[in-house]
């Protein structure tokens, strides 16, 4: 009963609406020095070609394992970074749409609060010298709230709406366990009414009985402000756990993406059912399901050819060693890049009924 | 109430013969600082039988690493083991199997002793957490296995050289005569991990410590990593300890289990009654609180209200008092619960069980705040 009423609540919140931010062949490639004269020499291809879309209120998960190339489209999002080429197509709340590559830091400075980020480490990611009225309230006086009182209220409001007491403000976050830090974190992310929230493994340093709490608490915050979260993250329970729609890359590419449960019950990609498969399933019952995947990831300095996953494809054909497949919407909303998408027959991850 | 904690029966029937290769009795080790004292480890108890894997699973600071450490005897110089024993049943002649046995108390040992060095890398090896940090950037990954062979068993250096190819093949490196020669930071994050896995098996050890040898690790090479585990472990009969906070992998590896928490057992058992009949709240709260890939998508989790208590301040009584949902004022504050047997091989520590009625803990017996739900 409760599954049908949250798949209700999905379509409403999120099927209808446009994108709110679109990513075009991205690319970022960072350059290798050699030598006394410092003459690059090759290049780490960290997002090659990316493309994908973010719808307003959804969240989208990108996974992927460790060099994916995850965290950097994620920088280049929010303009941390400089993309090598490519698009980022920016819809604002009045209907038009920027796009936000070539953009200097002044033309930047307008779409700044409507972007915010949610760091990893809630130990390094707060200043330990200011209070934590001062952590989250700076965002307010850089923008033009210079009194006091008024940044005050709103400071108090932003900690209820996390789940922490006003009264802690002239706390300082040492004070803190790992969990009200990280609500601190998402507080001074939302103190400007973002419209897009870039959640950078959020939860990863958390312990596993505080983890929930967070992810909830992103849940609940979404519904009431109407946030549109990119959730990057290794882990694909967490990933599962929050997302509409999943994204997988690997190698700075993006291999497939859908529909959260479409994606993990019949995954189109053979590294996504690789990967749904090697994770350990809590369940003592279910031993057999580990299976590994062999070889290593590849360097994105020095990525095979064809398509980046054939060396250790347990499905790759002449074609998948010397064509790169292209990004595909095989069925609607749907999208993959593989060339033999259509023919093969990939397991899933069921879902447990059990588990309430 | 010590009295409570009966002698640990192996529940299977067909190694009721065998007696545990390692026991751990009322293990305390605590912390001394400036700041005050830390018990870390606050009367652990367990047993590990011959060919057994015992998950430790439990959260950032619950002691399960210092557990480990005390067992070794290579705690930090602040740290101290006040009481309990650590036994292992240790054969005279390490390298054979048919060797007569004797049973040294590890707690007993000066951490220098000539005895417990014997010990250390050849009957109980570890598996550290960081593969990048156990290794010294400055000798090649040969050089430390070689070495450690040299020093537990009687051969050459060619002979040893031989012996750390043929492990390097065993683990699946690949080229191992190359890769014996290379640097820990030339090597890729999984094949670092397998020559770690490597260099502890090189002395054919009886009980291998694996302290969360997968944390740092990709999920792809992780699976590769626990696959090569299970199947040395069924080739060898070697015993584990794996410890970690992924249920998910205790599930997958352990056969016993062994929950912890602020340096307590909450509750022991077979891997199957741990996550299918879970008795204590904490083991409970913990199973539910887990997203899986399995789970459905955007529902609430339950959760487990508050945060693990700081180690100075550590909550009188059950540990886990303040944040469980069945908390009973007056009992669970009072006094700590002990661990007590519930089912066969099955420990919880919890006043819901210790006295006369064994109720399960749905019918509610009295429970009030903690909200589940509020943050």
């Amino acid at each position: 009963m409760s599954a049908g009423m949250n798949d209700l609540k999905k379509q409403t919140r999120s099927g209808s609406h446009r994108p709110l931010l679109e990513v075009r062949n991205l690319k970022k490639y960072f350059p290798i020095h050699k030598g006394m004269m410092r003459k690059v020499v090759n290049h780490v291809r960290a997002v090659d070609d990316v493309s994908f879309f973010v719808r307003e209120g959804e969240t989208l998960g990108l996974v992927g394992e460790s060099g994916c190339g995850k965290t950097t489209v994620s920088r280049c999002i929010l303009r941390a970074f400089h993309p090598t080429s490519g698009e980022i197509l920016f819809r604002e709340a009045d209907d038009q749409i920027t796009d936000l590559s070539p953009l200097d830091r002044a033309a930047l400075r307008r779409f700044r609060p409507q972007m915010q980020m949610i760091f990893q480490d809630p130990f390094g990611s707060l200043n330990p010298r200011m209070t934590i009225f001062e952590i989250i309230s700076e965002p307010l006086y850089v923008n033009g709230l210079r009194s006091r009182a008024d940044r005050t209220d709103q400071a108090a409001e932003l900690l209820k709406l996390v789940g922490l007491r006003p009264e802690f403000m002239q706390r300082y976050p040492h004070a803190f366990s790992g969990g009200q830090r990280q609500r601190i974190g998402i507080a001074r992310a939302l103190a400007l009414h973002p419209r897009l929230v870039v959640a950078d493994e959020p939860v990863s340093a958390l312990d596993v009985s505080v983890q929930a709490q967070v992810l909830n608490l992103m849940l609940d915050l979404q519904e009431k402000l109407n946030l549109t979260y990119l959730f990057v993250a290794h882990d694909l329970s967490v990933v599962k756990h929050i997302s509409d729609r999943v994204c997988v890359m690997y190698v700075g590419k993006v291999v497939e993406m859908a529909a959260t449960k479409e994606l993990f019950e019949a995954p189109r990609h053979p590294y996504t059912a690789a990967l749904m498969m090697a994770v350990p399933v809590p369940d003592p019952d279910q031993r057999h399901i580990i299976q590994d995947l062999p070889g290593e990831v590849a360097s994105p300095a020095n990525p095979p050819s064809g398509c980046y996953f054939h060396p250790r494809c347990a499905f790759a054909a002449e074609v998948c060693r010397t064509q790169t497949p292209q990004l595909r919407e095989i069925s609607p909303d749907h999208f993959v890049s593989c060339h033999r998408a259509e023919e093969l027959q990939l397991a899933g991850i069921d879902e447990n009924k059990e588990r309430q | 109430m010590p009295s409570s904690i009966k002698p640990v029966t192996q529940p299977s029937a067909s190694s009721l013969s065998q007696e545990p290769l390692l026991r751990v009795e009322d293990l305390k080790a605590y912390f001394f600082m400036d700041e005050g004292t830390v018990r870390a480890v606050d009367g652990v108890s367990f047993d590990v039988f011959p060919g057994k894997v015992v998950g430790i699973v439990g959260e950032s600071g619950c002691g399960k690493s210092v557990t480990m450490k005390a067992i070794l005897q290579i705690l930090e110089p602040s740290a101290k083991i006040i009481s309990g024993k650590v036994t292992l049943r240790s054969r005279f002649n390490s390298l054979d199997p048919d060797s007569p046995e004797e049973l040294v108390e590890l707690t007993g040992l000066h951490p220098d002793s000539r005895k417990i060095r014997k010990i250390r890398g050849s009957e109980i090896a570890l598996i550290p957490q960081e593969p990048m940090a156990a290794f010294s950037p400055v000798y090649t990954v040969g050089n430390h296995i070689i070495e450690t062979i040299l020093l537990h068993q009687d051969v050459s250096k060619q002979e040893a050289r031989q012996i750390a190819i043929d492990v390097f093949r065993s683990v699946g490196i690949s080229m191992p005569e190359q890769r014996i020669d290379s640097y820990s930071w030339e090597l890729s994050g999984g094949l670092r991990q397998r020559a770690i896995i490597a260099m502890a098996l090189s002395c054919n050890p009886r009980l291998l410590i694996a302290d969360e040898p997968t944390t740092a690790i990709d999920v792809t090479t992780q699976a590769q990593i626990l696959k090569l585990l299970r199947k040395l472990q069924e080739e060898r009969q070697t015993s584990i300890i794996f410890i970690t906070h992924d249920l998910g992998v205790i599930a997958q590896m352990a056969d016993e289990v062994v929950v912890m928490y602020l340096g307590m057992v909450m509750e022991k058992g077979p891997v199957h009654t741990i996550f299918k009949d879970a008795k204590h709240p904490y083991t409970q709260a913990l199973l539910r609180s887990i997203p899986s890939v399995q789970s459905t998508p955007r529902l609430k989790l339950p959760t487990i209200a508050g945060s693990i208590a700081h180690p100075f301040n550590r909550p009188a009584g059950c540990p886990f008092h303040p944040r469980c949902k069945h908390f009973m004022r007056g009992v669970c504050d009072a006094s700590q619960p002990a661990l007590a047997p519930i089912a066969e091989g099955h420990f919880v520590s919890c006043f819901l069980y210790s006295s006369e009625s064994m109720s399960p803990v749905a019918t509610g017996r009295q429970a009030v705040p903690a909200t589940e739900n509020n943050p």
